[in-house]
């Protein structure tokens, strides 16, 4: 999993049909401290997440192994929305 | 899927058991132009290909499974050429020789 | 997912079976808000899932099992496919 931060929405009419009803979002991917790093993925929103959140996403294989990503042709969901990140050193 | 080009052989008289009827290209990756890139790789053959030739390959674990049943462990594997007449610019760009680094 | 342009339709009669009948689309990744597409090689080469073409902007899925899922061909050498079309990108201003 990495952490990354909301900073878009995608919107595309036509699509796969089982990514219908699916909020898409841009994301900035994250060091733990909270730095923004070079690259952003779109990922599938599975908890709610909105503008400037910090998110946990998870990619490849394992974004189907999410509630609701079953099945379905995604290779990154948003799984959690960060509440704080404790760095040990 | 990306962009290559085949640009040399490997032969490997020990390696791995699957491995041992499969041809090993050298490839360099190509940019979107066409242009070469500056690392290589080697891929295992699914079609083919030769030297010389434009082809695109699959990485990560799928390039494993043109040869299913079969496990072949492959990271990347040529899995179509690209046709010269059909896609003039990639090919065209491709025969210039080394591009940028 | 990665957001991307289509530049261009490959031709390759010479293929593996997996490939057969789907378009092959040569896919620039797009940069976002200073960001770039994370995890996209140069020259990227994308099986069509969702009927799009030349010069639309994409979405892409640079995953194996998801792209095989998106073109229905389970099992085969495929990692990356079009799974949508983008109408509207909007940066949330952060």
């Amino acid at each position: 999993m990495q952490l990354a931060r909301v900073i878009g929405t995608v919107v595309a009419t036509r699509k796969d049909p089982r990514l219908e009803g699916f909020k898409l979002l841009v994301v900035r991917l994250q060091s733990a401290e909270g730095k923004d790093e070079a690259g952003y993925v779109v990922a599938v929103d599975m908890v709610g997440a909105g503008a400037g959140e910090r998110v946990l996403i998870v990619q490849g294989s394992s974004a189907r192994m999410a509630r609701d990503g079953q099945d379905k042709p995604i290779d990154a969901a948003i799984v959690g929305i960060v509440d704080t990140v404790e760095a040990s050193g | 899927m990306f962009l290559a080009r085949v640009t040399g052989t490997v032969v490997a008289t020990v390696k791995d058991e699957a491995l041992r009827a499969r041809k090993l290209l050298v490839v360099r990756p190509l940019d979107a132009h066409g242009r070469p890139q500056a690392r290589t790789l080697v891929a295992v053959d699914a079609v083919g290909a030769g030297a010389g030739e434009t082809v695109y390959c699959c990485r990560g674990k799928e390039a494993s499974f043109p040869w299913l049943p079969e496990t072949v462990p492959s990271d990347a594997s040529i899995v179509g050429i690209v046709d010269p007449a059909a896609n003039p610019g990639l090919v065209a760009a491709n025969a210039n020789g080394e591009g940028r680094a | 997912m990665i957001l991307a342009r289509v530049t261009g339709e490959v031709v390759a009669t010479q293929k593996h079976a997996s490939q057969e009948g789907r378009k092959l689309l040569l896919v620039e990744p797009e940069a976002f808000a200073g960001a770039r597409a994370h995890g996209a090689p140069p020259g990227l080469i994308a099986l069509d899932a969702v009927g799009a073409g030349v010069g639309e902007r994409v979405l892409v899925v640079l995953d194996g099992y998801a792209a095989m899922t998106a073109v229905g061909r389970p099992m085969s050498p495929i990692d990356a496919a079009v799974i949508g079309i983008i109408d509207r990108v909007d940066a949330l201003g952060t």
